[in-house]
């Protein structure tokens, strides 16, 4: 692996300079001649029906260009799994701030007055809000059950374990909405051209998910739609899906209006508007032996997708199959469920249904820990899953991974036993309280099951009539360094400078469909591809006699051009081939979940200020094994990255719902970590390897989102004696939880007692 | 074009941007913000919130560092500005820009020329501003994507002697 001569080096970030400069162009930095700004009039009701739109006097009306559904060539739908999500709502409303009209104008400044003086008059219905009221059906407002989806994962003979458990530990543990908060606001610009067909420019994770959404919605075939991913200012995941839908109503003012539309939201507008993580709750009944051992379990898994499908089955998936984290579950039955409020439909946010789970799991371990009467390390040093043993899924550990080694790691480098020692110490002489908590977690990457085989990804490398090559793919760059790093590999696998490969701008005309930019698939499966078709360019060249065994870079950008001079054309294409070690059962939600995991374990110390329960995270270590590392100065940047928001996730940020619709959608009041607030995040990176990624790179992204939650709040339980089992935990939540402290403190762990 | 919602007309207004006079006619309650992005082409100036939170629209008006989205283009009337456009002379990145790139301080980019104008200011005040500091002194700045860190090793790289500018 040492003699990779650029993969794990820190080469300059592709698009770096045009960022520093303010040179790099995002969607609202274009205009185009003869454009019209779009404004979206939305539901101020949870749930009804529309009985009558009109538009107030004073504004000229003539001026603008009006669409509603009855505009809509194609079907009314954002075309995603389901097609239940309507483009623009046609006669009923589902969620606050669901869109029903489309306003256009060339002076952007009347918008939003013009916005407001359009009057809808409603018959409401009744909504529901919570997962509960859903469940119990108090209202049905999806299908016949409210359910998008469920799965049932089984393991073993779970029945038969409660009655040789020493102890049977149950838990309940919540999770809230979270607001991805990329800096960017979502943006489109739509163009059409009667011949062309549809051209969009926007602020995108996904080209063809809006590529697909558009044909169906404008009626219009694959050629006659483009879609040009811009400089995209963060993402998340928060740019997945809704993009679709902002991408249509551009499209369809500007077929509409005939002239090019943009349509760019206001920080409250896409806080309100568009997706957040999916709240979640999670019960855990699981039968312990006396030394600690887990003997099988219970799991049961709910979010709340809000008023329409989008992605929700496959959050609730991944959710699902990491519900039972980095331990051997001998038996285990886990139910899971999606079910629909009258809220905005929650989405993609980094971590995909894994934060919440695993908070749940890391948070019951440390219950199982107190109640058997072992250590929070102890604990998860006994259940660990080993290489040869099965997840709950029923994987074979193929991994060379030992859990032992990383978690003794981890507890060294954050001086785990001599703070667990001086912190108890120093928390009996009153004053301010510090604990110290850990978190061990896993991270698949890639699409679940049989996903990457149904995506079957392509990806391009064509060779440049200059020299040097050119990568082809779909896959976006929002930061992560998408680009740097497929750049790199590139190099790397043609014996190439870094300067030599150049990537394309995702434009689903010039670029294969190398799927979506999400789930932590693109180092290790994309990446793979782009080494392939890279390896395809050379073998073209020396089978045309032009590249030796061995050549400079100079001599191959000789070859490129010579052969490109001679046939115009030299490019390469790789397809995505399921391994055979794949295989997946997807009625039985059974065998390999993913091609590889990222493993990890954080360690967190917190300091409770007794006076006002402010929580502040005072070090934060983050050891992981994600494969190789390909760039280290970009992975410890996701991994910084991810762990800020997993600590906003955990302290900070809520989401605060009247009838539905966020209240606090501002910067304002709804509050993500600055740089006064972070503790040290340090990280470190151990380098196992994986067969299935090129360079043996595996998924990085999401890990780090999933890990500083259940740290955080299990080193507050440490510090206060007292455990909180729902995020964001707030002051006002330990104030409640110390009120109660007595009580707590008399109740004493029984054997199968519910605690 | 048509009438203000603001019920003015608009008026010429000079001001002096990267070291350049011009004049714009705008109107006097319109966002400096909106006037550099939209009158000027200066589009490297980002808008994040439109309420002074995030520090994406900062810019240098005489030297002080301000949230260009809540500046009436009125109020920067023959002042100076600097935006990002004016930090890399002739092509060639500033120290702070450099730093920003080698040490992983830029991602999605969207924050960054805010940031690098919110360091610049910064480090003019205190050229030898402390790890402390320079937390301090940015968390006027939001970023999603780094949790800081790397970008305030960009602006301690900066800040070291010998770093060019």
């Amino acid at each position: 692996m040492n003699r990779d001569r650029i993969v794990g080096t820190s080469v300059p970030r592709f698009e770096g300079r045009e960022k520093v400069t303010g040179q790099a162009r995002y969607v609202d930095d274009m205009t185009l001649p003869g454009m019209l700004h779009g404004a979206t009039v939305r539901s101020r009701i949870p749930r009804g029906k529309i009985k009558n739109i009109s538009f107030a006097p004073g504004i000229n009306w003539n001026e603008f260009v009006i669409v509603s559904a009855k505009d809509i060539p194609g079907k009314n739908c954002i075309a995603l799994i389901e097609e239940d999500q309507p483009c623009l709502a046609d006669g009923i409303v589902n969620h606050p701030e669901e869109p029903i009209l489309l306003l256009a104008h060339p002076d952007r400044h009347l918008l939003p007055r013009a916005v407001e003086a359009v009057s809808i008059e409603y018959e409401p219905l009744p909504a529901i809000f919570t997962m509960e009221e859903s469940e119990t059906l108090r209202q049905v407002i999806w299908r016949s059950d409210n359910i998008f989806k469920s799965y049932l994962v089984e393991k073993g003979d779970v029945d038969s374990v409660w009655e040789k458990a020493d102890y049977i530990v149950e838990g309940e543990y919540t999770t809230g909405a979270q607001e991805q908060l990329y800096i960017e606001n979502n943006g489109m610009i739509a163009g059409f051209d009667p011949k062309k067909g549809i051209t969009v420019w926007g602020s995108l994770q996904c080209p063809y998910y809006v590529h697909k959404a558009l044909m169906r919605l404008c009626g219009l075939p694959a050629d006659q739609v483009r879609v040009v991913q811009m400089e995209t200012g963060g993402a998340f995941g928060g740019k997945e899906e809704y993009p679709s839908m902002i991408a249509g109503h551009a499209a369809l003012l500007a077929i509409k209006s005939g002239r090019p539309v943009k349509i760019v939201y206001d920080r409250v507008e896409d806080m309100t508007a568009t997706t957040k993580r999916h709240p979640s709750r999670t019960r855990h009944r699981t039968a312990v032996s006396r030394g600690g051992q887990i003997l099988g379990g219970e799991i049961e898994f709910t979010i709340d997708g809000g008023a329409y499908a989008t992605l929700s089955s496959v959050v609730l998936s991944r959710g699902t199959i990491h519900a039972g984290g980095p331990y051997y579950w001998p038996s285990v039955r886990i139910r899971a469920k999606a079910v629909a409020t009258n809220v905005p439909p929650h989405g993609a946010f980094r971590g995909f249904g894994a934060p919440q789970s695993l908070f749940a799991l890391e948070r019951h371990m440390d219950r199982i820990a107190q109640i058997v009467g072992v250590s929070p390390v102890e604990i998860r040093r006994r259940n660990f899953l080993r290489p040869g043993q099965t997840t709950t899924t029923e994987q074979t550990v193929n991994e060379p991974i030992d859990l032992d080694e990383l978690l003794d790691h981890a507890l060294e480098l954050s001086d785990y036993h001599k703070k667990k020692d001086t912190l108890a110490i120093e928390n009996q002489r009153g004053g301010n309280k510090r604990g110290i908590g850990i978190a061990a977690f896993l991270h698949g990457a890639g699409f679940t099951g049989s996903g990457e085989r149904y995506l079957g990804s392509v990806v391009g490398v064509e060779a440049c009539a200059e020299g040097g090559v050119r990568v082809l793919v779909s896959s976006a760059e929002f930061g992560q360094g998408t680009k740097t790093v497929l750049c790199q590999m590139a190099a790397e696998a043609l014996g190439l400078r870094y300067e030599d490969v150049e990537i394309a701008q995702p434009d689903t005309q010039e670029v294969p469909n190398s799927g979506p930019t999400v789930a932590s698939r693109t180092v290790m499966i994309v990446g793979k591809l782009v080494q392939s078709a890279a390896l395809g360019i050379k073998q073209t060249l020396e089978a045309a006699s032009m590249l030796g065994d061995s050549y400079s870079p100079e001599e191959f950008r000789v070859a490129c051009r010579t052969y490109v001079a001679k046939h115009g054309k030299l490019s390469s294409l790789a397809h995505y081939e399921q391994p055979d070690d794949i295989v997946w059962d997807e009625q039985k939600y059974r065998g390999s979940a993913y091609a590889a995991f990222s493993w990890a374990v954080y360690v967190a110390t917190v300091t409770v200020d007794m006076n006002t329960y402010d929580v502040s995270v005072d070090d934060f270590v983050a050891l992981q094994e994600v494969g190789k590392v390909l760039h280290p100065v970009l992975a410890r940047g996701q991994i910084i990255g991810g762990v800020a928001q997993g600590i906003g996730f955990a302290l900070h940020e809520k989401v605060i719902w009247e009838n539905g619709r966020m209240v606090n959608g501002q910067m304002t009041n709804y509050i993500i970590p600055t740089s006064a607030d972070l503790p040290p995040i340090r990280v470190y990176f151990e380098e196992l390897g994986n067969i299935h990624g090129a360079y043996g790179a595996k998924g990085i992204g999401e890990l780090p989102m999933d890990g500083p939650a259940p740290a955080i709040v299990n080193a507050v339980g440490d510090a206060l004696g007292v455990s909180f089992d729902s995020i964001p935990l707030f002051p006002e939540g330990i104030f409640d939880a110390m009120q109660n402290k007595a009580e707590s403190e008399n109740r004493i762990p029984s054997k199968r007692g519910r605690e | 074009m048509s009438k203000s919602p603001r019920g003015l007309s608009k008026s010429e207004i000079s001001i002096t941007i990267n070291g350049h006079a011009v004049s714009v006619r705008a109107y006097a309650m319109e966002r400096l913000l909106d006037v550099l992005r939209n009158e000027l082409g200066l589009t490297g100036t980002k808008e994040g919130c439109g309420e002074g939170e995030c520090g994406s629209c900062s810019v240098l008006m005489d030297g002080m560092l301000v949230n260009s989205c809540l500046i009436p283009v009125l109020q920067a009337k023959n002042t100076h500005i600097v935006t990002i456009e004016g930090l890399a002379s002739d092509g060639r990145l500033r120290a702070l820009q450099q730093a920003f790139l080698e040490c992983g301080g830029a991602q999605c980019g969207i924050c960054t020329p805010g940031m690098i104008l919110a360091a610049s200011y910064l480090l003019n005040k205190q050229p030898q501003a402390t790890h402390d500091e320079i937390n301090e002194g940015l968390s006027g700045n939001l970023c999603r994507c780094t949790g800081y860190a790397q970008i305030v090793e960009a602006v301690m790289q900066a800040a070291r002697p010998g770093a060019s500018e």
